[in-house]
Formats: C-alpha cells, structure tokens, sequence
C-alpha cells in the first residue's frame, strides 16, 4: 500500500539515462590561515548519480563552502574529489566549472547582458557552433517554463525574482553539465515562487536525473527535494546524512532531532502522496439521476451520504439522509458544496488540511481531469501515518543493525590483523 | 577691430588651433583611457595597491602644470612631446579612481558567478567586470576630459599645439590692438570645445552603456 524508501543503499532508479555523475569527496578539509579551526573538517561523502543531495545546516556550519569546494570556487586545503572516479583535486579548475553547472542565491545573472546571452555564456565558452548555441538557449528557456519569445531579449533586471532564478538554473543547465550544485537558489524569492521554484526543481531532475548537490538552512526545503539528506553541524561535520525519511523518523540525536525541528511526524506528511494511502469508495450520484433513484439509495441504509457528481463526473455536493428532506425535495438546495479535492498526487500533508477543515471529516481524491476517483477520511489517514511510521522506524532499526553488524566486523578484521602482525 | 572682425579674420587660424587642441586632447586622453584602465585592472584587487595608485595619480596632479611643462623642456625639448606627457598624466587620476570604484563595486556574487561557471581570468574581467564597470569610467573619462581641456592650453608655453597659443600671444602683447581679442579667442573657443567633447560623451555612453544596467 505505502511505498517506503528503503535505507541508503539503495540505488538510483533504473531504466532511466542516468546523466548524472559520481560524486565522492574524500577527507576534504579547508582551513583559512590564522584560525586553528578548520571551516571544513574532514568531510567524506558518497554522492551517487542521478542523486539529489541536499546540505542542510545551521548558518555558517560550512555547507556553503563544502559545496565551493566541489567546483574548487574555493580549494580545499587537503582531501580529494572525484567525479566519476575522476580525480578532479589538481586538474584546470576552469575546465572542471564547465562540466559542473552552478546555481547561486539572487540568480547571479550578469545585468548587461540579455536573458538569451546570459544562458549562452557556458555552451559558447565550451564551443558550441553558433546555431547550437542557439537553438539550446530556446529549449533551456522552454525547460524552465519561461517563453523563449517573450523572455529571449529581456534584461535581468525586467524580470521578476522568480524569473530571474529560473534563467539562473537555466544557464547552470545549459551545457548540459552532469552535475548541478545550488547554493542557496531559492533563498531570497517569497515562500509561494520559491514553492513554485521547487516543484520545477522536482519536475526538472524527473526529466534530466541530474547529480545535484543543494545547499538550504532551510528544513522543509531538504524534505521536499532530498533524495538524501546530510545534517551538518559546525565544521561541516556530518552529523547524520540519510533518505528525509530516516532523518524524521529516526534522528541520529540531539542536534539533529533539533534541526529537524517540531512536528517531525507531521513533516513526515510531506513524504507520502495520497495515491500510497487507501483511498476509499464512496457511493455517488450523478445530478443527472432521477430524485426517486437519490431518495432510495439514502434510505436504503448502509450510507448516511452520498456524494453527488456533476455532469463530468466531479464531485459536485455531499448529500446527507435528512438533506432532501430539509430543502422540501429540491435538489438545488438540497446538500453541502463540495469545497476542496485534492489530487492523486497531494501530499498526505494536503490531505489532512481538507479533512480537517471538512465538516465531514473526508476528501474527495479527484484524477487529473477532476474526475472523481475516491475519498479519504481521517481515519485512513492515522492508520496510514501509524503503518509510515512503524515501517520507518523499522527500516531504521534494520539500517542501524546493520552499521552495527559491519562495525563488529570491521574490529574483529583489524584485531585479527594485529594478532597476525605480532 | 572687434571680437568678432578678429574672429572672421583670422578664422583660419584659430580653426587650425581649434583642431590641434581637440585632437592633442583626444588622443591624450585615450592613452590615458588605456593606461588608467590599465593600472587599476592591476591594482584593484589589493587594498593598497589600490591606493597606491590613487595616491600617486593624485599627486601627479597637485604638481602645477605649467612648473611641470617648464621641468620637462630640459628632458624631452619643445613641441609634442611634453605636451602629451603632461596632459597623459594629468588625465590618469579621474580614470584611475573611477576604474578602481568601479571594478570594486562590482558585486562580488556576480564574480562568483563568473568563476563558477567556468570563466577564465580574461573573460571574467572582459566579459563582466569591466563591462559593468563602464559606467563609472566613462565618468572618470568625462571629468578627465574636461581637465585635459583647460590644462592643453599651457602646451603652448612649450611651443605645443593649440588654442593656447592664442592664449599666451594675447598675454605677451597686452595692450596692443588685439591682445584682448586673442585671449578671448582662446578662452571661448576651449569652452566651446569642451562643450562639445561633453556632448559627445554623452552620446558615446549611450552607445556603449548597455541597456541593462543604463540608469
């Protein structure tokens, strides 16, 4: 019934192109002259393909400057990157920028130049021919969800916020980089663009299964678009890096159960889509039925309801025994509206606001032409939470079994090894 | 003989002057265009080289110039050459300061931009510092210019070109007929020039500013 991501081993979807590379950062370290402290102390961390990985942190935990470091914005002072088992520690960092698309807070497009020019910077650098250039520019503006016609001349500063962030992720794709790094990217446009901004993100990385690495202070933002999840504390000291669901259910302790904040139960929410609950039947009528045919199926018992469907099939009114009654047999009168629906593809978290704010307690679940597919009620939804979080809590159990498992082996190997060396 | 009689008389004259000025005042200043961009493209970056640069420039122009023009007789001779030294660096300071404001107000997010996707030194600096950093220069040009104007006019104590001759002869024949008349010649006619100098700045800012960061 409810698909539960399974632990961390788990690999990329198959049977997609997976364009995106491997990212591994081995004991990265970055001290700055004069401070004893390093910024970033001793990070490794496996980045799979196709993966979207966000850093998520207090401020100045360092995140930033992990991910710098990844495109040698800033050198690490000791440590290797790979991408695709490449080490990329010593090599042009030039070079290594074009393959490694970059996404900054406040867009970071370039006011003298056009939309179409700002997007054009990296393919023309890399030497794409003149019409290449072109073309790739109209279909990373039509990516993005931004008309080509309309935005092509436009300068940065014509476009709003939002717009702008979009061209920024335009320009870091458009040479097609296998990796995508976003520091901050939605940081500073208002909470429903950078909603918005998101779920293009999501639409976005469904299409391309790019490797991304995301920086956020921002919780819920990590939640949402993590495939994994790494907690850092100061330093950049990764103090759990795990699927969103495993870091809600099970945090590793107390600055994490702290960075994940209140409500983690109600966050996990956010994880489960209504099409993964039970979504439950329900007894229609169309408002094409005859009223005798409405009279009886409310008499006949097993219902205290029925919802009414409009001439298309969607949910039109909820009717209650006494309803037809009350409005002295006028169906127009009869019944209450039906005021919200959600998708297939709502969240659990979405679910529960209708139910809660429903007078009856259930939703209708429309398809994708508002068609009426079923309803869910509180009570599905506790027990589904319930079955989420018992199975998450298992899986994390597993998981830690077998950590432990491994460790136990790993000591029994080097005691054997010592023993041997004596 | 009135002011205008002289005018019409010896247009030819001061026509020739009129040329030589502007001309020693443009190509003055494009040399100092160049060497200015170039001194702060070298100097931005560090906080006292920075200064340095402005400190240096500054001081060159608290020299007064017709002691600097005489000074330079005895090393280069008479005629162009101290002219163009002379107007050269006296034009560097406005040019300098601005390239160096300029090239520092640029947002450093942009910078990181620029690096992050991959720009080399050259282009980052071609293709988005001193493009955004136009405008304050062209300023700095403009101030310069003007500058330049007044200051061309000393070249004449060097037997240099331009309207400074009208100038100088005027001052040197005072009280002769048409002593008064030279001098105001000279006078108005660097005015007018660096009038025009002015316009044709703002039409040049109009052309290269580009449109998405024109105020």
């Amino acid at each position: 019934m409810s698909e539960t991501v399974t632990g961390p081993t788990e690999t990329p979807a198959a049977g997609t192109t997976a364009s995106g590379a491997t990212i591994r950062l081995e004991n990265l370290t970055k001290s700055y002259p004069g401070n004893p402290a390093p910024a970033v102390d001793n990070v490794t961390m496996d980045i799979k393909a196709g993966e979207t990985v966000i850093l998520v942190g207090p401020s100045g935990c360092g995140k930033s400057t992990t991910l710098k470091m990844i495109n040698r914005l800033i050198e690490p002072t000791s440590g290797r990157i790979r991408i695709n088992d490449e080490d990329v520690t010593d090599m042009d960092p030039v070079k290594l920028r074009r393959k490694i698309g970059y996404a900054i807070q406040s867009s970071g497009l370039f006011p003298h130049m056009t939309v179409a020019e700002n997007i054009a910077l990296v393919p023309k650098m890399t030497g794409w021919s003149k019409s290449g250039v072109k073309d790739r520019v109209e279909e990373m503006l039509d990516l993005v969800g931004l008309d080509p016609r309309e935005f092509h001349g436009r300068y940065p500063r014509q476009l709003s916020g939002g717009q702008q962030q979009r061209v920024g992720v335009a320009r870091a794709l458009a040479a097609d980089p296998p990796v995508l790094l976003m520091d901050e990217p939605f940081g500073a446009v208002d909470p429903i663009t950078r909603d918005h901004l998101q779920d293009e993100l999501i639409r976005l990385q469904h299409e391309l299964h790019k490797t991304i690495v995301f920086v956020t202070h921002d919780f819920d933002e990590a939640i949402k678009l993590g495939d994994r999840i790494a907690v850092l504390r100061e330093r950049s000291h990764i103090a759990q890096f795990d699927t969103p669901e495993a870091i809600l259910t099970n945090p590793t302790d107390d600055f994490v159960s702290g960075f994940v904040g209140a409500g983690a139960a109600l966050k996990r929410l956010n994880l489960t889509r209504v099409r993964d609950v039970g979504i439950a039947d329900f007894p229609t009528v169309t408002v094409e039925d005859p009223l005798q045919l409405i009279f009886d199926k409310l008499r006949d018992g097993s219902h205290n309801e029925l919802l009414m469907l409009d001439r298309r099939n969607r949910p039109y009114k909820w009717l209650r025994r006494g309803d037809l009654m009350r409005a002295k047999g006028s169906l127009a009168r009869a019944g209450q509206l039906v005021h919200d629906t959600v998708t297939r593809d709502a969240t659990l978290h979405d679910a529960l606001e209708a139910v809660l704010t429903d007078s009856g307690g259930r939703v209708a679940v429309t398809g994708r032409r508002g068609e009426f597919i079923g309803v869910v009620d509180m009570q599905t939804l506790m027990n589904s939470v319930h079955e989420l979080l018992e199975a998450d809590r298992l899986t994390a159990m597993e998981h830690q079994h077998d950590l432990e498992h491994l460790r136990g082996h790993q000591t029994e190997q080097e005691l054997e090894g010592g023993g041997s060396g004596l | 003989m009135n002011f205008w009689e002289y005018v019409s008389t010896r247009h030819q004259q001061l026509l020739t002057d009129a040329f030589q000025h502007v001309s020693a005042v443009f190509q003055c200043m494009v040399l100092a265009t160049v060497l200015g961009v170039v001194i702060a493209v070298l100097s931005y970056r560090s906080s006292w080289g920075g200064s340095l640069a402005i400190t240096s420039t500054a001081m060159i122009l608290t020299i007064p110039s017709l002691a600097a023009i005489g000074l330079l007789i005895p090393l280069v001779g008479l005629g162009v050459p101290p002219t163009v030294i002379i107007l050269t660096l006296y034009g560097l300071l406005p040019v300098v300061r601005n390239a160096i404001v300029g090239l520092r107000g640029v947002d450093p997010s942009l910078v990181d931009a620029a690096k992050g996707i991959g720009m080399s030194r050259t282009a980052r600096l071609c293709k988005v510092e001193l493009p955004l950093a136009w405008p304050p220069i062209l300023t700095g040009i403009r101030v310069s210019t003007q500058m330049l104007m007044g200051i061309a006019a000393i070249a004449a104590y060097a037997s240099g070109p331009g309207l400074g001759n009208e100038i100088f002869r005027g001052l040197a024949s005072l009280g002769s007929a048409n002593a008064i008349n030279q001098v105001l010649a000279g006078t108005l006619g660097i005015v007018v020039l660096a009038l025009l100098f002015d316009a044709a700045y703002v039409l040049l800012g109009r052309l290269t500013i580009p449109r998405g960061i024109r105020v």
